[in-house]
């Protein structure tokens, strides 16, 4: 058995829910073939081979690859897909956009989000955001799956040495053209990837506000969060949001500020190993989830938080 | 230009949903059903494209049981045109469904397919692009802005690391994200209007579509519950917890 991994990365770096896509492969069992589709991407190749549990890594190096259009990228695989009895890609949005693709393509089924590997044939999904737990087995020849990076530990970047096949395919779609792209920037650990989180609602009230949540993720090495409701009220961008429609995060330590805890927040956040809630209102629902609750008002709260750290 | 929009009825989302007590689904007796709210996104695009004066005419669709004709009337009463039911069983597959959605978009000639990104109860994020593969259509996923002039949509997306824009050739597929509108209510009289507007019903052989699924449902388990924790009186008292007791703050 082969499996395959469609690796995420910027072109420089390999992204971190690579590594536990690759532990969700070597769970399945089997070879694992790392795909590297994108331009100027030497780097990430390097970093490839390097790790641990790859045994082979296809480099496809070319100008039409680089912004990941999905309608380019779905074809490649297909085009590599023989052989492969499995096809994984982290449940990033750019797993999600291009993998349903790759499924449709070769006629079967997709499994979203899998968190768990029961056996070959057999994984387990989130459904109605975290609510209940989906144990599903397909029959079908392949099995393409998205990986949520949080159920699985990331494999060791280093100690392996996997040989490198160069791929010839220039698949360019005329249909769709990368336009531009607003990418956020900061010195912060990546959302999905940091030990610890700190995210605020809306009852930061604006996103001058969100400048008090600095200097507790400074102290911390934390990234930065929100719920829905503070990107829809415009007081941070929507890459920072957390729950069943945005990213979901599992860190050692959670703190939500000012926000309620609704459903579709918690699908987000509620594996985290610690949760600290901080919201004035006594009966906000957060406060069920949350193993250490501070009912006060966060813009006292918060200073003192960050004074005390 | 005409769009083609789906819309599924799915449990409302204000709704606490229950396991079956034998693991074998999500109990949805006497539970309130509401359109997806990534559809409801869809259909107020479509309306918003129509009242441009972009798109000519809004042709809702649905897959499933007789309920989701209910569905498709509220997509009615919010300004769609002209509804069609594609008649299954509810519950099929993400390929099945986007095989049925395939095959209307391709019998309507539809020039834009707008779907939700996500259906909130089976969370699959899958179906659109599905769609887009099987019709070889340009796909633009998690949009937060669509702008269709000159056989083109150019499309601003919602990704991980921050905004994308892509330029998209007409017919193609795109999926909503939550920034990309706020969807409108329907008046009572828009009700009233929509109860005689066309509703066509349709069935999988129409468009020689054969549904089945590969996939087979194992079990549907809660989620472990996470013990209840405790309240601290005050910062201090919290750091010292999170320094001694958890050890996550050094
Ligand atoms: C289809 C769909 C998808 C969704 N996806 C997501 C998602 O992915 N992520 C997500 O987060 N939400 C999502 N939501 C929205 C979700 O239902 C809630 O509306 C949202 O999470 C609420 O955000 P909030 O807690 O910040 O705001 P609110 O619910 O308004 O809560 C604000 C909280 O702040 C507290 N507060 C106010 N002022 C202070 C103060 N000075 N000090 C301390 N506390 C204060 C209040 O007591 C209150 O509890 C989705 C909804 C739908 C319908
Ligand atoms: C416990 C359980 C587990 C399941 N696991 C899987 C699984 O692993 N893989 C799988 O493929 N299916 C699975 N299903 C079937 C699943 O419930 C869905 O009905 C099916 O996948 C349809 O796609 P979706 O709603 O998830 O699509 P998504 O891709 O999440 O939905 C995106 C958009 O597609 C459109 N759409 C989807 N369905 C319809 C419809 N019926 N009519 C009109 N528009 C529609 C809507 O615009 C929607 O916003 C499972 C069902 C159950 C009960």
């Amino acid at each position: 058995m082969s499996i395959l991994v469609l690796a995420e990365h910027d072109n420089q770096s390999l992204k971190p829910a690579t590594l536990n896509t690759i532990t969700a492969a070597s769970q399945i069992g089997g070879d694992v073939h790392l795909l590297v589709a994108g331009f100027e991407c030497q780097t990430v190749i390097a970093q490839a081979s390097k790790v641990a549990g790859v045994s082979k890594v296809l480099s496809a190096d070319n100008a039409v690859y680089e912004h990941q259009l999905a309608e380019n990228i779905a074809k490649l695989v297909v085009d590599v897909a023989e052989g492969y009895s499995h096809i994984l890609a982290p449940a990033t949005t750019t797993g999600k956009n291009t993998l349903p693709r790759v499924a449709a393509l070769l006629d079967v089924a997709q499994l979203s989000d899998v968190i768990k590997v029961e056996s070959a044939d057999t994984f387990v999904r989130p459904i109605y955001a975290g609510n209940a737990i989906a144990t599903v087995k397909s029959s079908d020849s392949v099995k393409v799956i998205t990986v949520r990076a949080t159920g699985f530990d990331a494999a060791a970047d280093e100690g392996g040495d996997a040989q490198t096949e160069v791929l010839s395919q220039v698949i360019a779609s005329e249909k769709s053209r990368f336009v531009s792209e607003q990418l956020a920037e900061s010195d912060r650990p990546e959302l999905t990837a940091a030990s610890v989180v700190i995210s605020g609602g809306r009852g930061m009230g604006s996103g001058d506000n969100f400048k008090l949540l600095d200097g507790i993720a400074d102290k911390l090495g934390a990234a930065i969060g929100a719920s829905r409701a503070a990107v829809d009220a415009g007081f941070v961008p929507n890459d920072l949001q957390v729950g069943q429609t945005g990213k979901t995060v599992a860190p050692d330590l959670y703190i939500a500020v000012g926000i309620s805890g609704a459903i579709q927040h918690l699908a987000g956040m509620k594996d985290s190993k610690v949760i600290v809630a901080i919201n004035k209102d006594e009966d906000a629902p957060i406060f069920q989830v949350a193993d250490y609750g501070l009912v006060a008002d966060l813009f006292d709260a918060v200073p003192e938080l960050e004074k005390s750290l | 230009m005409k769009v083609l929009v789906s819309v599924k009825r799915v449990i409302d989302y204000n709704v606490k949903v229950r396991v079956k007590a034998d693991h074998s689904a999500v109990d949805l007796t006497n539970v309130k059903m509401s359109m997806n709210p990534f559809c409801e996104i869809a259909v107020e695009e479509a309306i918003r494209l129509k009242e441009k004066g972009v798109a000519d005419e809004v042709v809702v669709v649905s897959v499933g049981s007789k309920s989701c004709q209910e569905t498709l009337r509220t997509a009615l009463a919010l300004g769609a045109d002209r509804a069609i039911q594609v008649e299954t069983e509810d519950g099929l597959d993400s390929l099945s469904v986007a095989k049925l959605l395939a095959g209307v978009a391709k019998d309507e000639a539809a020039d834009l397919i707008i779907m939700g990104k996500q259906s909130i109860d089976s969370d699959n994020n899958q179906t659109g692009q599905m769609v887009a593969a099987l019709l070889d259509y340009p796909q633009a996923t998690f949009a937060s802005e669509v702008i269709v002039e000159n056989g083109e949509a150019k499309v601003t997306r919602e990704i991980d690391g921050g905004l994308q824009t892509l330029a998209i050739t007409l017919p193609a597929v795109v999926t909503t994200d939550l920034r990309l509108n706020e969807p409108r209510f329907a008046s009572l009289p828009n009700i009233m209007k929509a109860k005689k507007k066309p509703l066509d019903v349709k069935t999988p052989a129409d468009f020689g579509v054969e549904v089945g699924s590969n996939v087979s449902i194992v079990s549907v388990t809660p989620p472990p519950e996470r013990a209840a924790g405790i309240k601290v009186g005050s910062v201090s008292e919290l750091v010292d917890k999170l320094k001694n007791e958890a050890k996550v703050v050094s």
